[in-house]
């Protein structure tokens, strides 16, 4: 094992960070394919049904086939579409969601931390990437040259622009109290007491703000099949409406990482069950915030588009603006 | 040094393809690509705080708002029908003085003439890979500079911005209806009253 880490370490830098990189694509890609599969097994429960259970034993192979049925399918690009765009849009969607994974740290060792770069500013780089996927979605639609998708993107872009702000802000009172933007330090400032505690309304407002912003139920409008068809999506056929669905998946993940490292204590053990080691406790924590998702899918209706964005911006913002004032407030008189 | 040059032609292609595509999302996805390309470059400056919030701000929220106008206001995909040339006939010396004017700089710099400023007195910020902690452009950094020697810079900034949206609210929105006051309702009242009352002698 030290052998090992020692020919890690003389390896050159561009290297070790494209075996990483890999290694990391793929644990992310078949998380991706069996979050799915848990949804429909979940969501079939919920729903007093088996969901998937033909291919495979108790349904496991189910995510390979329906990516055998994705490759295989048309592409299909309307003669109203602008090729270009339509084309590109799936790249970006795909793109952003997969490269927030470059600074996620998922535990610590004697080695430092387990991520692939690990960077001061960690929080704003995942503000910062994540703040691009809304192209993927308003572009595509856009350039599907139909009247349905347009609207779902114009909708996915308000309501995108619009909760992010309110996240933003729940994000500034968990870096108040650790004091530092590094997502590393932020875990290790939850050593003792997680930030979920301290910072409630924070983390109320962030997972609020998480669900609108990756597009779920009970706020996807921008795919409402009652109105819209499918949303932004309804012109892409094989592989491509295939990277619009990895990418929301993708998103789904990360900001269930971005929960747990902020609000959950990351890889830290509760109650000082320390003999579980780090990473499995992080994945857990992801994994019961991604159960959280599915079961909001099962439980809550669509809101009408008017109530989301007054909720967004006459409740949200003004709780989320207070609690950061609040915040700022109680860490300066405690100096 | 490579990394420069490679981003420097994005930078310059994409400028291009900005101005002259056909289209305007054409151009928005230029001016996204040049945004990107300016942060990495940000980012091989040591200037970590100013690339991520290039991305956060140009990026995320202002091109948004470009793509979300322009989806909203022209229909279909078509190109934008191209309108009289407004360009003044002096564009072209103008340029070619730019282009001078901006070759001499790079001449002084490299030449070593221009020197670069020395950071300001009292700065303790030391050199460093971009990306640790509490070196030169990174987020402590930035912010201990913002908030100590820059201060009231900074809060001008704040305030300049602030009167721009006040100015905006004020210019582009329409004026609320006057509230009701209870003598305005009372003047309404006695009017529906002596209304009525002609309204009855009318009848009579």
């Amino acid at each position: 094992m030290d052998s090992a880490l020692a020919v890690l370490n003389a390896a050159p830098l561009w290297l070790v960070v494209t075996i990483k990189s890999a290694l990391l694509l793929l644990v992310v890609v078949t998380t991706f394919a069996y979050a799915m599969l848990a949804e429909r097994k979940v969501m079939g429960w919920m729903q007093l049904r088996p969901g998937p259970n033909r291919v495979g034993p108790w349904g496991l192979m189910q995510p390979a086939s329906d990516a055998a049925k994705l490759i295989l399918k048309e592409d299909l690009t309307p003669s109203t579409a602008d090729p270009l765009i339509y084309k590109l849009a799936p790249f970006i969607s795909l793109l952003t969601a997969f490269s927030v994974y470059a600074i996620i740290p998922f535990g610590a060792g004697s080695q430092g931390t387990w991520a692939i770069g690990n960077v001061d500013a960690g929080i704003l780089f995942l503000m910062a990437i994540s703040s691009l996927g809304v192209y993927g979605i308003s572009l595509g639609g856009w350039a599907s040259g139909s009247k349905y998708p347009l609207l779902g993107s114009v909708r996915a872009t308000a309501q995108m622009i619009s909760y992010e702000l309110a996240m933003s802000l729940s994000f500034i009172g968990v870096l108040i109290l650790a004091g530092t933007t590094s997502l590393d330090g932020i875990v290790s400032a939850q050593a003792r007491l997680w930030f979920c505690i301290p910072q409630a309304v924070g983390f109320v407002i962030y997972v609020i703000t998480a669900v609108a912003e990756t597009n779920r139920t009970p706020f996807d409008l921008v795919e409402a099949e009652t109105e819209l068809v499918g949303g932004f999506h309804t012109e892409y056929s094989g592989l491509r409406f295939g990277s619009f669905f990895i990418a929301e998946y993708v998103n789904m993940l990360t900001v269930s990482c971005i929960a747990t490292l902020l609000f959950l204590g990351g890889w830290n053990a509760p109650f000082g069950l320390t003999m579980v080691p780090g990473v499995l406790w992080f994945v857990a924590k992801v994994a019961t915030f991604m159960f959280f998702y599915i079961w909001l899918r099962a439980t809550l209706p669509r809101l009408r588009y008017d109530r989301l964005m007054a909720f967004g911006w006459k409740v949200l913002l003004p709780v989320a603006t207070l609690n950061l004032i609040v915040t700022a407030v109680v860490v300066a008189v405690r100096g | 040094m490579i990394a420069f040059w490679v981003l420097s032609v994005v930078l310059i292609a994409s400028a291009v393809w900005t101005i002259t595509a056909q289209k305007p999302v054409y151009s928005v996805v230029g001016l996204l690509a040049n945004f990107a390309a300016l942060a990495i470059l940000y980012l091989t400056l040591s200037a970590e705080f100013l690339a991520v919030i290039q991305l956060i701000v140009y990026s995320g929220a202002i091109l948004v708002l470009f793509v979300f106008v322009i989806a909203l206001l022209s229909s279909g995909v078509a190109p934008f029908a191209a309108g009289p040339n407004r360009m003044p006939k002096a564009a072209l010396p103008a340029v070619a003085l730019v282009c001078v004017a901006l070759g001499f700089v790079v001449f002084a710099v490299t030449r070593g003439e221009v020197a670069i400023p020395p950071p300001p007195a009292g700065s303790t910020s030391a050199l460093g890979p971009v990306g640790t902690a509490d070196v030169f452009g990174s987020v402590g950094d930035f912010g201990k500079a913002l908030f100590t020697t820059y201060l009231l810079p900074f809060e001008v900034t704040a305030l300049i911005l602030m009167v721009a949206v006040v100015g905006v609210v004020l210019l582009s929105g329409t004026a609320p209806a006057k509230a009701p006051t209870r003598r305005r309702a009372a003047g309404v009242r006695r009017e529906l009253r002596e209304a009525v009352v002609r309204d009855g002698e009318d009848r009579r």
